[in-house]
């Protein structure tokens, strides 16, 4: 069986002063029934990669093929079997619902009634809103039912939940969970960690327009070799002069970072490190203000690919 | 079948524009009410009175009061006085078209005429005067002269006017109407987004267009209903000829929208080049006064202005009742100005 996306060594660079390197030389492959991840911070590449997939960008270089088709001699094809949801569409707020699906039904050859398709994200009660009353969730949902009205076998969604509220984020967890138990695949962008982590089959790690690592979310947590997190705090007169890698020495510390105040230590067995981290406080006559520990998340698998927090917008390429 | 007639994406698209026009009441506020004001406004202002007297003002001094009473005798003159200083300022402020002077230095009776000699009623004015004068001393005339006075059809200037409004409502839709709309879907990322879709591109403009030209209907009729029974305006020529004209200058004036916004990416950019593509016709292509007064130097670029040629063939079948063959040479340079923009426009289209 085809894959769904493939992509081979693609690189975008924007004409500038100086020219944006969005992305450079990115490889990798969707297989069909899955739900794909594509995680980084603002300026990663991630929006780029995804509208070449998407046909919307050209690439500079490299190959991009979608459903097992090329963007250069069969567009219209794949359009019809792909359905998508750009980052950032403001949809013509004078319009319902339903007319707004409607007119996106038109597009395609086949697919499903506009009202099945509000059906799907839940929005029958509001059929005959017009856009403009709708709030920020609801409105995703219609961009979602856009994208899922050509009965696509593929759809592309561009940080689909950024800015919206919890329940609203659920609701379109749940969308895309049944889109993709209903046998379709799925290319997602997002800068949120457990959205990838509970929706993904795999992720895919941008970072300055290349790819840190590409794999199930669970594998590349085990493959730092520490599951486990411990985040602390001190305080005291010698507090200020502690050297950033504090607690490396520790036996089972795998890695140490900071985040603002607090102290990481990434340790494969917490109760061996943790009983020689308070010992060694103690020592230094250090007081501990704060101590938790957590399992390790993908936030931690970024942190330790790419050198600094996916919430830093400081990298330099545009999105 | 009707459902797939329904479900076409130019019927879609042309239903969605509609839908938006309708539901924003002040754009259908100031594209029917707007040429209407203009209409009324400027018939009442410009209306042709049959007899239409002329304000003179006689300056204080000796001999003044004699001299305004002999000019009192004249129905066709209105007369008033004042000192040097207030007739002067009548004559500023266009109250008075003449201040009239009684020489009293010399021995002989005479009178001076103070006026503006680039003003036409100033010149009339002071032949009119001259005449009661002249007569109230004596003077005989040697020819015997009658005047006969007719009506010719659509000669005033609300006849004139008309054609020009429509011309213009023409063009500020099409510009505003395609062109702002592009644009703001544009920001709002909505022509990227049916870039998205297997949308073809010719039905996305076709849809502009065909809403244009159906927008453009019902105000070109209020425009013609009203002048019709406000100010009589009749049509000379033939209504399908004046329809031809309207969907021939609404698709004009969209392939212009649609080339103007063609690449803009901001409403205050497409904002600037309308203007821009919009105040040399509104200057130079006749609406409110005929483009013969510019110098015969500039005719030629005037008579290409895209607006030129629409306003001259709706005049010339509105007020002289011409037929199709005469209207041709304007047929063709409004069409060559709506093909160019169109196939220009889609060459440079900018859909992110």
């Amino acid at each position: 069986m085809s894959l769904a996306i493939e992509c081979r060594q693609l690189t975008k660079t924007w004409p500038g002063n100086p020219p944006v390197e969005a992305v450079r030389g990115v490889n990798l492959q969707v297989e069909r029934g899955t739900c794909f991840g594509v995680l980084g911070p603002n300026g990663a590449g991630k929006t780029t990669t995804i509208e070449i997939c998407e046909g919307l960008v050209q690439a500079t270089s490299g190959d991009a093929y979608v459903l097992g088709k090329n963007w250069a001699t069969q567009a219209d094809e794949i359009r019809q079997e792909i359905g998508i949801s750009l980052q950032e569409t403001r949809l013509s707020e004078k319009l319902t619902v339903l007319e707004t699906l409607t007119l996106f039904r038109s597009f395609y050859r086949s697919g499903m009634n506009p009202e099945d398709a509000i059906a799907k994200v839940s929005l029958q009660e509001k059929s005959n809103a017009r856009i403009k009353s709708l709030s920020g969730g609801q409105r995703q949902r219609v961009a979602v039912a856009t994208a899922l009205v050509g009965n696509p076998r593929l759809l592309f969604l561009d940080e689909p939940t950024t800015g919206l509220d919890p329940q609203s984020r659920r609701d379109l967890w749940r969308i895309i969970t049944e889109f993709r138990e209903a046998g379709g695949t799925v290319l997602l962008t997002t800068h949120y960690m457990d959205e990838a982590e509970r929706l993904c089959d795999k992720v895919a790690i941008f970072d300055r327009g290349r790819i840190l690592a590409i794999d199930t979310p669970q594998k590349l947590i085990s493959d730092l070799g520490a599951e486990h997190v411990v985040v602390f705090t001190v305080s005291g007169e010698s507090a200020a002069a502690l050297q950033d890698d504090f607690g490396i020495s520790l036996p089972g510390v795998i890695s140490v970072r900071i985040e603002s105040e607090h102290r990481c230590l990434s340790v494969r067995e917490p109760h061996i490190a943790i009983p020689a981290l308070l010992a060694l406080i103690n020592e230094r006559s250090l007081r501990l203000t704060s101590l938790t520990t957590r399992q390790a998340t993908l936030e931690d698998v970024f942190v330790h690919y790419a050198g600094h927090r996916l919430t830093d917008e400081n990298s330099g390429a545009v999105r | 079948m009707s459902s797939s007639w329904k479900m076409h994406p130019v019927t879609q698209l042309f239903l969605a524009r509609f839908r938006e026009f309708i539901r924003q009441p002040e754009a259908v506020f100031w594209s029917y009410v707007f040429p209407l004001v203009m209409m009324i406004a400027l018939g009442l202002a410009f209306r042709s009175e049959p007899m239409e007297a002329i304000s003179i003002v006689v300056q204080d001094g000796g001999g003044a009061e004699l001299l305004a009473e002999t000019l009192r005798g004249s129905k066709s003159l209105i007369v008033s006085s004042g000192t040097e200083l207030q007739c002067r300022q009548q004559l500023r402020a266009g109250q008075s078209e003449l201040i009239v002077v009684a020489e009293t230095n010399n021995s002989a009776a005479g009178y001076r005429f103070v006026f503006d000699p680039t003003r036409p009623g100033s010149i009339h004015a002071r032949d009119v005067v001259n005449d009661v004068l002249q007569r109230a001393a004596g003077r005989q005339d040697p020819l015997k002269t009658t005047d006969v006075a007719i009506a010719e059809p659509g000669s005033r200037y609300i006849d004139f006017l008309v054609p020009g409004l429509i011309g213009m409502g023409l063009m500020g839709g099409g510009v505003w109407g395609v062109g702002y709309a592009i644009v703001d879907m544009r920001i709002r990322q909505v022509l990227k987004r049916f870039m998205g879709t297997p949308m073809k591109k010719p039905h996305f403009v076709a849809a502009m267009m065909f809403s244009r030209m159906i927008f453009m209907i019902p105000e070109i009729i209020v425009v013609l209903l009203v002048s019709r029974f406000l100010f009589g305006v009749i049509n000379h020529g033939s209504y399908l000829n004046v329809m031809l004209l309207i969907v021939l200058g609404a698709f004009e004036f969209a392939g212009i929208g649609l080339l103007i916004a063609s690449r803009a990416k901001t409403l205050e950019a497409v904002s600037g080049l309308m203007n821009l593509a919009m105040v040399p016709m509104w200057i130079g292509s006749g609406i409110f006064f005929s483009a013969k007064r510019f110098p015969e130097f500039v005719q030629p670029l005037i008579g290409l202005l895209p607006l030129t040629p629409l306003i001259s063939a709706l005049r010339q079948v509105m007020q002289e009742g011409a037929g199709t063959i005469a209207i041709l040479p304007e047929i063709a340079v409004i069409s060559v100005w709506g093909v160019l923009t169109f196939a220009v426009a889609i060459r440079i289209f900018r859909w992110e």
